[in-house]
């Protein structure tokens, strides 16, 4: 089955994140295929590569960009939600005038238009979030 | 795009305010507009309050976006659904609700409802028909 899996809260104070990355790996292992992973609402901060949790404690970004290049997985932050909370990549640091950026490997910046389209596409979406 | 139309609904369960839940919501809802699928949009839970006439969000440093939702059928999203006992366990009526309204084009344009009361087991037959849930 193709999945689109959409991540609406950030890492860390919520389990969403944790879910929807063992979602995505259970999945994965039983031989289905994710069309694109989608982080919206406060889900965009999974994708800051300056997270630096404890160390023993996981790390909820570093898993996703393992995930990313081990099964090539589309991982997608909305544009608009990134903009607010400050997750920047080469081109939003060019168009904003912004003086850094922070966008861990494997993530993109997208539009909400990726979110739509992964709902036309696959066979399920799966949210999670409140 | 040559794909096949799927149901698409929009679910928004939180109030207004307090979380940006509601908003961005509302910024999926109008993009997906674009991709001419077949919409709908629920409102339930604290979700009702969202569509509450004369909000003034002055006193909270927020945009007001509640003129938003008139600008639905504008776009095309004609079917708006509101659950009853989640107006009724919040002592509200359709009367506190903005009119929601969309013109008809194979009607010489008339005017007419977007809002949908259902109870709670309709809905639940509505949700089950959809094929995608976005929920908020």
């Amino acid at each position: 089955m193709k999945l689109t899996i959409q991540v609406n809260e950030g890492p860390y104070q919520h389990q969403s994140a944790d879910s929807a990355y063992f979602f995505a790996r259970a999945a994965l292992e039983k031989g289905h295929e994710i069309y694109r992973i989608f982080f919206y609402h406060d889900g965009v901060n999974n994708g800051t590569r300056l997270t630096t949790p404890p160390q023993d404690d996981r790390n909820v970004v570093e898993r996703w960009s393992e995930l990313a290049q081990e099964h090539d997985i589309d991982m997608v932050l909305c544009v608009a939600a990134a903009q607010r909370r400050g997750i920047v990549d080469d081109g939003e640091a060019e168009r904003n005038g912004k003086d850094a950026t922070n966008i861990a490997p494997g993530f993109r910046i997208s539009g909400l238009g990726q979110l739509i389209e992964g709902g036309v596409q696959s066979d399920r979406l799966v949210v999670f979030g409140d | 795009m040559a794909e096949e139309t799927k149901k698409f609904m929009y679910i928004n369960r939180k109030a207004p305010y307090g979380t940006i839940y509601a908003w961005e919501a509302l910024e999926v809802v109008l993009i997906g507009a674009a991709f001419e699928q077949d919409v709908s949009v629920t409102f339930m839970d604290d979700g009702v309050y969202q569509l509450m006439k004369g909000q003034d969000t002055s006193g909270i440093g927020m945009k007001n976006f509640s003129p938003t939702y008139a600008a639905l059928g504008d776009f095309e999203i004609t079917k708006i659904y509101v659950e009853k006992e989640s107006l009724e366990e919040r002592g509200l009526t359709l009367d506190d609700l903005q009119h929601l309204v969309w013109e008809d084009e194979d009607e010489d344009w008339a005017e007419k409802d977007s809002i949908r009361l259902v109870s709670r087991s309709e809905l639940g037959d509505v949700l089950a028909d959809q094929d995608v849930l976005f929920n908020f």
